[in-house]
């Protein structure tokens, strides 16, 4: 059943001339997981965070230092304890589940280091598979640009099995842009990739959210990555987990 | 794309492994399309033969043996009428066609069952609006002979064919007396394409068919419960000599090894009631049935309803042993199609994770696992239809050489429509588990693993 996040969005209308700007606005961001001996153990603990529109952001941090479980939280995927993360106006951890994918299947690309294409599925199912989730009519004209567009219109329809490292991940970078998203999220989109494919295919993703007027937040443990960036931010500098009650 | 396509792409990457259950099904299907087709067919043989005929006459016995053996011929005679009865009741009013039936012996070649009857036998409807068609005469001379579609393909006979009779099925025993054949019925999907009709006058000629004056007269007498002392016997078969020769007489021909009326004996006779104008029923029917079952050495039997007895008490049961069984096949084979997508769900995980990633729902990943469930389901079971109907295509010549039946492999059962959703519902119960596995996925963690 079609979820209509929209009806969730007038108590945010408000707020939406203040941040108007804004792509990302994190407050008050609290997560904490349960150890299997029962202990609590504080993850995420993040009092203020914001992005402008189409603005790119590195944002760098140690492994288990909660990179991953931030960026889960922004798509949705993980509800936080406390505090709000707003996409383009909506509090998206207002809402409710079915909600909230549909949110980040329409607004949110998402990247990941393990690429996580769909075996079954070639290169261009795979872009197409994006767009299916968002409700929208699969648009193969707009797939196929895409994976042109990151080099791979010789790669249509090959299975994720008969592409190369680096070949994946640029599917996997035409597949978050598939649903013209407003935000995307990486996380560590290079760690498995060759040296060589590194610039590549950060300079690809890059490239592609200027051109599409896309923010992106990549997160990495890379100083090499991050110093690509304007903006870069260390998760420890406004994560602190240690101090949540 | 959608969510079948989704679910095709899934079960394509386990191609061998949804490939085999998908064949399980379909094998179950088939087995339950084949069963249901056979049935409906001999549920339709057995129940539109029996139609042709309001009552079959015979002596007192099992009802059911009477009718298997005087319409399907595929019982042992329970014993015979003598010639007078059946002379008396065609002469009784309420009865349009009484046609006389001598079964017993079979063919030399082929042994297919022989019936001595009349010629009228062949211009009667077998059924109700279906007569009898074929390429030659009718049995008008005493040896002549009219064979079933059956007999002629399997013995190779047509006409002009001669052959000899086999008394009483005991092979040693083969009959002097040689039949002609002067017609070849066109397929009836009845018996009667399995059968070697006689002319009745001729049966009676074959040495060994008549019975001894003494021990006729005392059958006869036995039958209308008349008493007979020695005297009297003698008298009767003296008398019965005397009708016989006054008999030939009058008809001012010589019988050629003719016999006496009461040496002769009919196994069964063929009863069409008289019916009033615009019916198809005869109000005489019941009365008449009645009447001749008062008697002690007669019975009269409703073939419809003996049939219908067979089908619902023996048939009728066989079938349903039939149709559970291979419903139980199919439920096996959901059960491995249940094992197949389950097992799969660990590997699937990470899919489904991903696939939540992206935006699919709790929802649409529960309808991707149940879309595979269904696809193989009803693959197996549209697949399982064909072959059944295949199966049937295939063993139609071959069933229907070894007994008479006609199978149209086209020939669609009301039951088969019900076998769709039914899959549709066990692969909703296949589905449910492992979809509710992938509705449960824990996407950050299984990401994160």
């Amino acid at each position: 059943m079609r979820q209509d996040y929209a009806a969730f969005r007038p108590s945010e209308v408000k707020s939406r001339s203040l941040e108007d700007s804004m792509s990302l606005v994190i407050s008050n961001l609290r997560k904490t997981y349960r150890e299997p001996d029962g202990s609590l153990l504080p993850i995420l603990n993040v009092a203020a965070f914001e992005m402008q529109d189409a603005e790119q952001v590195v944002l760098v941090g140690f492994s288990g230092g909660g990179k991953t479980t931030l960026l889960n939280v922004i798509a949705g995927i993980t509800s936080p304890d406390e505090g709000n993360v707003t996409i383009d106006g909506v509090n998206v951890t207002g809402l409710p589940e079915a909600a909230r994918d549909r949110f980040r299947a329409e607004r949110i690309g998402f990247v990941f280091q393990t690429f996580n294409l769909l075996p079954a599925f070639s290169a261009l199912e795979n872009v197409l598979l994006g767009m299916s989730f968002s409700g929208k009519r699969s648009d193969r004209q707009r797939a196929t640009e895409l994976l042109d567009r990151v080099g791979l219109s010789h790669r249509l329809t090959h299975r994720p099995g008969q592409l190369s490292v680096g070949e994946q991940q640029r599917v996997a970078v035409a597949r978050s842009l598939a649903n013209s998203p407003s935000l995307l999220l990486a996380d560590e989109p290079t760690a498995n990739v060759d040296v060589a494919n590194q610039d590549t295919i950060l300079n690809l993703i890059r490239d592609a959210c200027t051109e599409n007027q896309v923010a992106l937040l990549i997160v990495t443990h890379s100083r090499d990555v991050a110093a690509l960036f304007d903006r870069v931010e260390t998760l420890s500098d406004f994560n602190k987990p240690e101090t949540a009650a | 794309m959608n969510l079948l396509t989704i679910a095709y792409k899934s079960i394509r990457q386990r191609a061998l492994a949804s490939s085999l259950t998908a064949f399980s099904v379909a094998l179950g299907v088939m087995l339950m399309v084949t069963v249901l087709v056979i049935h409906g067919v001999v549920d339709r043989m057995f129940s539109q033969t029996a139609t042709g005929y309001d009552l079959i006459i015979g002596p007192k016995g099992s009802k059911l043996q009477l009718v298997l053996n005087a319409i399907y011929r595929v019982s042992q005679p329970i014993e015979n009428l003598p010639y007078r009865f059946y002379r008396e009741l065609k002469e009784d009013k309420r009865i349009e066609i009484a046609l006389p039936l001598a079964l017993g012996d079979t063919t030399q070649e082929g042994g297919f069952t022989i019936v001595g009857t009349i010629p009228e036998y062949f211009v009667t409807e077998y059924m109700p609006g279906r007569t009898f068609q074929g390429n030659g005469e009718l049995i008008a001379k005493p040896f002549d002979a009219i064979i079933g579609s059956n007999v002629a393909r399997t013995n190779g006979w047509d006409i002009g064919q001669t052959f000899r009779l086999i008394h009483g099925g005991n092979e040693e025993h083969v009959h002097d007396e040689e039949f002609t054949v002067v017609s070849v019925l066109r397929p009836t999907g009845t018996p009667n394409d399995k059968t070697v009709f006689v002319n009745l006058k001729g049966f009676y000629m074959v040495q060994g068919h008549d019975k001894p004056i003494e021990e006729a007269v005392r059958r006869v007498a036995d039958f209308y419960n008349e008493d007979v002392d020695e005297e009297e016997l003698a008298r009767k078969v003296k008398k019965a000599a005397e009708d016989e020769a006054a008999h030939a007489s009058n008809d001012g021909h010589h019988h050629q090894h003719d016999i006496l009326e009461v040496q002769k004996e009919v196994t069964a006779i063929l009863i069409r009631m008289k019916t009033r104008e615009n019916s198809s029923v005869s109000i005489y029917t019941p009365g008449f049935q009645s009447e001749i079952n008062k008697g002690f050495k007669a019975q009269a039997v409703n073939p419809i309803g003996e049939i219908k007895w067979l089908m619902d008490n023996i048939v009728g049961h066989v079938r349903t042993m039939l149709v559970v069984m291979t419903s139980l096949i199919i439920v096996v084979s959901g059960v491995s199609i249940f094992v197949s997508i389950y097992n799969s769900m660990s590997d699937r995980r990470r899919e489904i994770a991903i696939m939540r990633a992206l935006g699919a729902s709790r929802q649409t990943v529960f309808s991707i696992i149940m879309s595979e469930s269904t696809l193989l389901c009803v693959a197996g079971g549209v697949i399982g239809l064909v072959l059944g109907h295949g199966l049937v295509f295939l063993a139609s010549p071959i069933v229907e050489a070894q007994s008479g039946l006609p199978l149209d492999p086209f020939a669609f059962e009301p039951m088969e429509l019900v076998l769709l959703p039914m899959l549709i519902v066990l692969a909703s119960l296949i589905g449910f588990i492992p979809g509710m596995t992938a509705y449960r996925t824990d996407v950050a963690e299984t990401l994160a693993d």
